[in-house]
């Protein structure tokens, strides 16, 4: 390959870092609250779906992409309601519901977005922040999905809500000791439905910027473990907001590997390539976790890290 | 509430809860259809014509029923370790390409011998990719459940990759495959000759490793110190057992039976491995296992059951014009009410009765 050629290929998976990373990105800020309230989502990548197909139905017949995100949104907290409901009742796992949730949302979505696969929806605007550059490829790669800086400014206002806020705090006593919230009055269960809704919601974001902006159609196989990942990904960047925003970075870049190398003309090894992602997250959290002691910055509650 | 429990309480709730719960999402299903414009009463008159209405829809249903019960098996195992892996699907795609790919490195022979020989390269496929879920689990202290399916899809990568590049068979010019199975290794019908010619002898394997499984964990020591370990895995290590050894056991011989799924999936089916085999049903075997409450005594019912809906759902496509996927709706809704009717477990005969009901006042002091 030529200079020119290796300059393309970066430029294409930087471009697609943002890109692919956008879902990743609102997926892993939705987990994140979750957890911090003590429950683990692993349903999202049922919501991820579904509120694929829902964004991508409102944004088709609603003729607004904006207001497809809004439906893409609420579809995504309904769902993840259920996840807390279920959740609260006595002896119901949060992990055995996510798998239900899994299941219940792939069906769901495929079943009512049947109509939804061959026409096409408006689609969420690109903000370019190439346009000082002359060349298309640079422009290109720097066409930014309009929810990724909502994404940005989400995590900005999590991290910060989180530490400074009256709600982050009692969310952070709910994840770390049921029992300290509880004495002080604290509805437990009432604050982790609000949570995983509230996580849910954001989620589905996410799913609105596969369905509406990358790849940009609905599809039986438009995600496949994304939601999953971004669960792992949480892990990674330790509960922090501000450290999903790299994750989904780090994992949007992985995941554009494939799509850039096929642009520029590599064709091998197509499955493996675009397997990285999932490779790459199993290799972190085998580096991340330990069986002896919990991971740093946990939630105490949370199931996982005892 | 009185302090001793008679003892047909728990068998029965074993009984009534999961029934209850299917009721329930046969009539959530229904709703679902009705809103859709169709009609729920003819959404359940097909559904269990096309499982159980004639010998044709049998046929159809043992032979979706017989990788259920070993891809349930994949979970009910580690969850009798106190794990919940769900990793099945991705055992299973293995399990398919390493019985359609022994015979490129070994030559096999053609006959009953190769056709062992076969099945065991794909349960033992099977039982490492899940086997080290456990093991990471163990020793790295990595969430199984996350592991598993990452697994999953790096399987589904793997199994993508070498049938469509170096398995590929020149011949299979539309539908990527390996090469086929020679006639001597494939796997026949159980009675050719009769109305269920087409049922294959993994449904035996199926149900024989079903009970062989309840009576390893109801019978034997080893069973017995599994159970021990995913009641109270403090306790086991505390009486000395060997718990890392036991946990990586049981999950390698879950995947084990799931990678035999896919093998007798490749032997018995497709003839080769393709990507016909990656149909979800190492997905569906969750949802069956968590339905039978992963005893493997209960598998085999409740994975014809299922096994049966799946086989119901070509005829609710034809004749109502529903989604392919309306089967998965429904597994959906069966998988959302079986985890609450958990919560009514040892509560269903103490339910508290709202007081405008009661024929009696409730003793002094009683609570519910």
């Amino acid at each position: 390959m030529s200079a020119d050629a290796w300059i393309d290929l970066l430029l294409a998976i930087v471009g697609g870092a943002v890109r692919v990373g956008t879902p990743f990105l609102f997926v892993s800020l939705g987990e994140c609250l979750t957890e911090k309230s003590g429950r683990i989502n692993l349903g999202l990548e049922g919501v991820l779906v579904f509120s694929a197909m829902a964004g991508f139905g409102g944004a088709y017949l609603s003729g607004s992409p904006w207001l497809g995100v809004l439906m893409a949104g609420g579809c995504g907290a309904l769902l993840a309601l259920l996840h807390g409901l279920l959740c609260s009742l006595p002896r119901v796992s949060d992990i055995a519901t996510g798998i239900a949730l899994m299941l219940l949302g792939a069906g769901l979505a495929f079943y009512l977005g049947k109509p939804l696969i061959q026409p096409q929806a408006p689609q969420i605007p690109s903000i370019g922040l190439g346009a000082w550059s002359a060349s298309p490829s640079v422009q290109s790669a720097l066409a930014i999905n309009a929810l990724f800086p909502v994404g940005v400014l989400l995590a900005v206002l999590m991290a910060w809500g989180l530490r400074n806020t009256r709600w982050g705090l009692v969310l952070r006593m709910v994840g770390d000791s049921a029992d300290a919230a509880r004495a002080l009055g604290t509805s437990v269960n009432g604050v982790r439905i609000a949570a995983t809704t509230a996580g849910g919601f954001i989620a589905g974001l996410g799913g609105a910027s596969l369905s509406l902006y990358y790849p940009g159609s609905w599809n039986e196989g438009l995600s496949s473990g994304q939601g999953l990942i971004a669960v792992a990904l949480v892990i990674f960047a330790r509960w922090s907001p501000i450290r999903c925003l790299g994750a989904a970075l780090l994992f949007g870049g992985a995941g554009a590997i494939g799509p850039a190398l096929q642009s520029v003309g590599v064709h091998g090894a197509y499955h493996l390539i675009n397997a990285v992602p999932y490779a790459l997250t199993l290799l972190i959290l085998v580096a991340t976790c330990s069986p002896k002691r919990a991971i740093p910055g946990a939630p105490m509650a949370l199931g996982m890290s005892r | 509430m009185s302090n001793a429990t008679p003892s047909w309480h728990a068998p029965a709730e074993a009984l009534l809860l999961p029934l209850a719960a299917l009721g329930a999402s046969l009539l959530a299903f229904g709703t679902f259809v009705w809103l859709g414009g169709g009609s729920p009463v003819q959404a359940w008159t097909l559904l269990f014509q096309g499982a159980f209405g004639d010998a044709f829809s049998w046929q159809n249903t043992l032979q979706r029923a017989a990788p259920l019960m070993l891809t349930a098996l994949a979970v009910a195992l580690p969850a009798k370790a106190g794990l919940t892996v769900i990793g099945g699907e991705g055992a299973l795609v293995l399990g398919a390409l390493g019985c359609a790919g022994l015979p490129y490195v070994l030559p096999v022979p053609a006959h009953g011998a190769g056709t062992v020989m076969v099945l065991c390269a794909g349960a033992l496929a099977g039982a490492m990719w899940v086997g080290l879920a456990g093991a990471l689990r163990q020793w790295r202290g990595v969430n199984e459940t996350i592991s598993s399916l990452l697994l999953g899809y790096l399987a589904i990568a793997l199994f993508k990759h070498f049938v469509e590049g170096p398995m590929r068979d020149p011949a299979s010019l539309n539908k990527p495959s390996t090469r086929p199975l020679v006639e001597g290794l494939r796997i026949g019908p159980m009675a050719p000759d009769s109305v269920f010619g087409d049922v294959h002898w993994g449904l035996l394997m199926g149900l024989c490793l079903c009970i062989a499984s309840g009576l390893w964990l109801s019978f034997t020591a080893s069973g017995f110190a599994l159970r021990v370990v995913g009641g109270n895995a403090r306790t086991a290590r505390l009486v000395g057992l060997s718990t890392d050894r036991l946990i990586v056991l049981a999950c390698a011989l879950g995947g084990a039976a799931a990678g035999l799924a896919g093998a007798v999936e490749v032997a018995a089916v497709h003839t080769a491995a393709n990507a016909a085999v990656i149909a979800g049903l190492g997905y569906t075997g969750i949802l069956v296992s968590f339905v039978a409450r992963h005893n493997p005594w209960a598998i085999p019912p409740v994975a014809i059951l299922f096994g049966g809906f799946a086989a119901a759902g070509s005829l609710l496509q034809r004749r109502m014009g529903l989604p392919d996927a309306s089967v998965l709706v429904l597994q959906g809704f069966a998988f959302v009410f079986i985890l609450a009717a958990e919560a009514l477990r040892g509560r269903l005969f103490n339910l508290p009765v709202p007081s405008r009901l009661r024929l009696t006042p409730p003793p002094r002091g009683a609570t519910s």
